[in-house]
């Protein structure tokens, strides 16, 4: 009994404090995958059944719609070519570095319950595809949160409504840089730094901001919905509503988010790159991005 | 233990598999706030039923595996588990002669403890003033359910003939 109760805080002590134990982990995760799949399978039947008795009319309304919206995606991707371009060329007047672009994994999500009271989320693909921890994880609408395990054949993504998350944000309105907070409730984010006097309004989208280096910047994350003050707090009371479907989303985005910049000015010849998701085409370009980096 | 017999290793592990999947199983977001903690049940029975088979080591072993289904620290429910097991097994004689009520108060207090060891661990990180009240809800449906969990598992086993 004692030997048990010893080893089992052992454990606990090395799972916090170390790495170590991620192999443990990693292999019995493979014996249990199979029942969280087991797990899944009630839910995922139905979801599948919905979606197998839709009506003709009812798809051929949908393919209408994605349809336009496919246009409309197009018409925007145009315009987003060349604003980059535009925005590169602003930055080399600047001497600023430009970051590339990112590529994307779609992971789904099974549904499995891990801990109720812990925002966190099992997804189906896992560290044979390459997924590590603090990746970003993004669903259509904006972000839903970062990696903080990655099993062999799942990974486990703490949403960014869980208590122990924390994510840099910036109101896109105006650039004024925050940190937004879980707080355990659904759809509820809590921004608890800012000043009373601050210009955040209900209705501000908050983006991320790219500090800290998990999150790459400029994604939506949220809308201000709530801002009040109580005479005996210094801070204002900020809530926010995420723009991910964090309830309802069932395909994720994994991220992979090149921090090294783009060469910019002196080589106009790699620009065009700047936009293709070339990881191997950086290396040699970031030393010469070294003078730019001081403002 | 010197005379270990296949078919009830078989039916613990048969047994466990759905415990495990009943408790990682998602129906919807109301349902699953009163989802009780199955494994805790199922080795309470198992180590009431047969505690020279199963014991402290058996829970030990499925808590880990426990950790790993839920994402949890690694170890946590190794030390809640061996524990429900280590008093099931202490006390198994007693729990055998209480009747069903009596034995859900057992119930009641195995599985507080257990979520009470959480409790402090979640504290830990700091975030426990954000733990809503609905942590508490396992405990009372799994306290519920007991007797119901009771009579099928003895069922089961009186079925597979496992004394």
């Amino acid at each position: 009994m004692l030997v048990a109760v010893i080893a089992a805080l052992a454990l606990i002590v090395t799972d916090i404090r170390t790495p170590h134990l991620h192999a443990v982990r990693a292999a019995l995760s493979l014996v249990v995958y199979p029942l969280q799949l087991l797990a899944s399978f009630p839910a995922d039947t139905v979801k599948s059944f919905s979606e197998t008795v839709i009506s003709y009319s009812e798809l051929q309304q949908e393919n209408h719609r994605l349809r336009q919206d496919q246009l409309v995606n197009d018409a925007r991707l145009l315009k987003l070519d060349a604003l980059e371009k535009e925005n590169i060329r602003l930055r080399v007047l600047l001497e600023n570095s430009f970051q590339l672009g990112e590529q994307v994994l779609v992971a789904e999500l099974v549904s499995v319950k891990l801990e109720p009271y812990a925002h966190t989320v099992l997804v189906n693909k896992g560290a044979r595809f390459g997924v590590h921890p603090q990746q970003p994880v993004l669903d259509a609408h904006g972000i839903v949160g970062q990696v903080v395990r990655a099993l062999p054949s799942s990974s486990e993504v703490m949403m960014i409504t869980d208590p122990n998350h924390a994510i840099p944000v910036e109101v896109n309105r105006n650039g004024l840089r925050t940190i937004a907070f879980g707080t355990g409730q659904a759809n509820r984010l809590h921004l608890p730094f800012l000043a009373k006097n601050a210009d955040i309004v209900p209705g501000d989208l908050l983006v991320t901001s790219g500090l800290g280096g998990v999150f790459p910047a400029g994604y939506p994350v949220a809308v201000v919905d709530k801002f009040e003050t109580r005479p005996d707090k210094s801070f204002a009371n900020i809530y926010a509503t995420p723009k991910a479907n964090l309830e309802t989303s069932r395909e994720f985005l994994i991220v992979w988010s090149d921090s090294a910049p783009v060469v910019l000015g002196e080589k106009p010849a790699a620009k065009p790159n700047a936009d293709q998701d070339k990881p191997q085409d950086k290396p040699q370009d970031s030393p010469q991005d070294k003078p730019h980096e001081q403002p | 233990m010197n005379n270990p017999d296949p078919s009830a290793t078989l039916t613990f592990l048969a047994t466990l598999g759905g415990a495990m999947v009943l408790k990682a199983m998602a129906i919807s977001p109301a349902v699953d706030l009163f989802n009780p903690d199955w494994v805790s049940l199922l080795l309470i029975y198992w180590c009431i039923a047969l505690p020279e088979r199963f014991g402290v080591f058996t829970g030990w072993l499925v808590g880990l595996l426990i950790d790993v289904l839920a994402g949890q620290l690694l170890g946590q429910n190794a030390l809640i588990h061996a524990l429900i097991c280590y008093f099931c097994v202490k006390e198994h004689r007693r729990l055998r002669q209480f009747p069903l009520a009596q034995q859900c108060l057992f119930v009641l207090f195995c599985l507080l403890a257990s979520r009470s060891i959480v409790f402090g661990i979640e504290s830990m990180k700091a975030t426990a003033h954000h733990l809503p009240p609905s942590f508490w809800y396992p405990v009372l449906s799994g306290t519920l359910l007991w007797p119901a969990v009771f009579l099928l598992l003895r069922k089961i086993r009186v079925l597979a003939r496992i004394n």
